[in-house]
């Protein structure tokens, strides 16, 4: 993190700020590789539950047996159609969203997700399969770059592992608090990430990533021959199926916490510091959270 | 030649794989991953990573290891009659009629001794029985009892000539009327999965003579395969050297039609 260039000051509210180096070619590189992977396995990922739009837990789970979650539609006893989205036993009408959804031409149809939502945005599990495995190796590819790149230059340790002053309960309630009167750091504290910062990236670097990974694997009835511990790690291949899911929403909701905090903080230097590796900091601290140090 | 050949997919190299990637990352933003999906060049690079997927795999697994078998308090309550319920051809209503009994299975192609067997000839061969989950394409798994006679023992029985590579499983059911002909199914797999111990040739599922919506007389379980590749009402095995000069050329019913050949995943 050295300082790489100073910005020339032609108005006062620009003069206190300098470009400092931020972010690793490496991190950079990775971060917009994985942000694709990431959005293409998503959208792929939901064209192939369109096939069986159904979860289940344990080792079996078809269409007899009963599902622990389900997207479907139905006929109601007025005879009208309705999209609906079922947990358990508790039934949430979907229509116009998910399971009953315009087509191509508008007309309501039985589907699980929009189009939109989909690649390719028709259905096709063939198409949904080749682009799910294609980028999946590509992920795969990429994280692994992203662990060794991140244990030789320090990324890892010096910048996501949060330090023991971090992880005490004072600066992490600290750190919500700011969070939560949208106070984000502007100077020297903005060279380094807040503790719930940290801790949401180390659970998707360290956690979800490899959990979509290893539950992806154990659907795979190949792996499950080579890797019997996979299916005994999550109790099955239903059971690893439903954790897949669950798991990539839990990726999405990262994404768009991520998005909002990029937003608020600033984007066009949040954005410019993941493109170029350099962020803007102001030299005066008077807008300094108290958990920045 | 297959697709799936590891003296060709080598040519593609984890560099140009992920330049490729790289490649396919800017025109998947200008383009639109629609319009990519409908190109077939763009197709056949998604469908490289199935190369990839196959030697992972081989490497992996080999030729030893096995799929998970199951207890019979494992067994699903229901398992789905998936694919064709009933092949509705007059010569397989023919064979239906009288109980299989003017069947025969067709062993030949790339063989020394062509062989035709009857369902009396294939019980009388040793049995396997196993009880393993049989996961559909789709998503769905159901864990069923399969008893059969090992392909291993059929194939040796016949004696592969040296340059067989695949066999192929031609199938009673016509699954669809395509314009150009095909739709009869079919499907094939390598040696490996041939002579693996858990491939069998099924004639019984859960204990009973197996059901005509299950593939009677005879069905395919290559058990680290997904649930397109267990063909159906097996009437022949040609053993090959090439895939090219079935169906549409990709081995299979479904990988004609975008489906991976290799369904390991």
């Amino acid at each position: 993190m050295t300082i790489v260039t100073a910005a020339q000051s032609k108005t006062p509210e620009a003069s206190r700020r300098r470009l400092v180096y931020r972010h690793a070619l490496a991190t950079r590189l990775t971060h917009w590789i994985n942000a694709l992977c990431v959005t293409v396995l998503l959208m792929s990922g939901l064209q192939i539950f369109l096939a069986h739009p159904a979860l289940y837990w344990g080792q079996f789970g078809a269409d007899s047996d009963r599902p622990a979650f389900e997207i479907g539609a139905e006929t109601n006893k007025d005879g009208a159609e309705r999209g609906f989205v079922r947990l358990g036993s508790a039934t949430l009408d979907t229509t116009g969203v998910l399971g009953l959804v315009p087509n191509a031409d508008g007309d309501p149809t039985e589907r699980a997700f929009p189009r939109w939502a989909t690649i390719p945005s028709w259905r096709s599990l063939a198409l949904g399969r080749r682009w799910h495995f294609f980028f999946a190796w590509l992920f795969v590819a990429n994280l692994t770059a992203y662990y060794v790149f991140g244990l030789i230059n320090g990324h890892l340790r010096r910048e996501l592992a949060p330090t023991r002053d971090q992880l005490r309960p004072s600066a992490i309630l600290a750190d919500i608090g700011d969070h939560l009167r949208l106070k984000f750091p502007k100077g020297e504290a903005a060279r380094r990430y807040n503790p719930l910062q940290k801790l949401a990236y180390v659970g998707v670097v360290a956690a979800l990533l490899p959990l979509m990974i290893l539950t992806g694997l154990t659907m795979s009835p190949g792996m499950d021959a080579a890797l019997p511990w996979l299916v005994e790690l999550f109790g099955g291949r239903q059971s690893a199926r439903t954790i897949h899911f669950i798991t990539a929403g839990l990726l999405l909701l990262f994404v768009l916490v991520h998005l909002t905090m990029v937003l608020l903080a600033g984007p066009i230097n949040g954005v410019r510091a993941m493109i170029t590796g350099k962020l803007a900091i102001s030299e005066d601290d008077d807008h300094e959270p108290h958990s920045a140090r | 030649m297959s697709r799936i050949q590891p003296a060709d997919s080598r040519r593609i190299g984890r560099r140009q794989f992920l330049g490729l990637g790289a490649a396919s990352l800017g025109a998947a933003l200008l383009g639109g991953c629609d319009r990519l999906s409908e190109a077939p060049s763009f197709q056949d690079l998604l469908g490289s990573a199935e190369g990839l997927t196959y030697r992972m795999q081989r490497l992996l697994g080999g030729g030893r290891t096995l799929a998970r078998e199951f207890s019979a308090a494992d067994l699903s309550p229901d398992f789905k009659v998936n694919g064709t319920h009933a092949p509705d051809t007059p010569a397989y209503a023919a064979l239906r009629e009288t109980g299989f009994a003017d069947w025969r299975l067709r062993v030949d192609g790339l063989v020394v001794r062509p062989l035709d067997l009857s369902l009396a000839d294939l019980v009388a061969m040793p049995q396997r029985t196993q009880i393993t989950r049989h996961d559909c394409v789709e998503g769905w798994s159901a864990i069923g009892k399969w008893q059969g006679v090992p392909l291993a023992d059929v194939l040796t029985r016949a004696t592969l000539l040296p340059a067989a590579r695949f066999a192929v499983f031609h199938c009673a059911d016509m699954y669809e009327h395509a314009a150009d002909g095909t739709g009869q199914y079919y499907e094939s797999i390598d040696l490996i999965d041939a002579f693996h111990p858990q491939t069998i040739l099924a004639h019984r599922f859960n204990d009973e003579a197996l059901s005509v919506g299950h593939g009677a007389p005879l069905r395919l379980r290559v058990e680290r395969q997904l649930g397109y590749k267990q063909a159906k009402y097996v009437m022949r095995i040609e053993m090959t050297d090439r895939l090219d000069r079935f169906g549409r050329g990709k081995g299979g019913f479904w990988p004609d039609r975008g489906y991976e050949w290799y369904a390991g995943i």
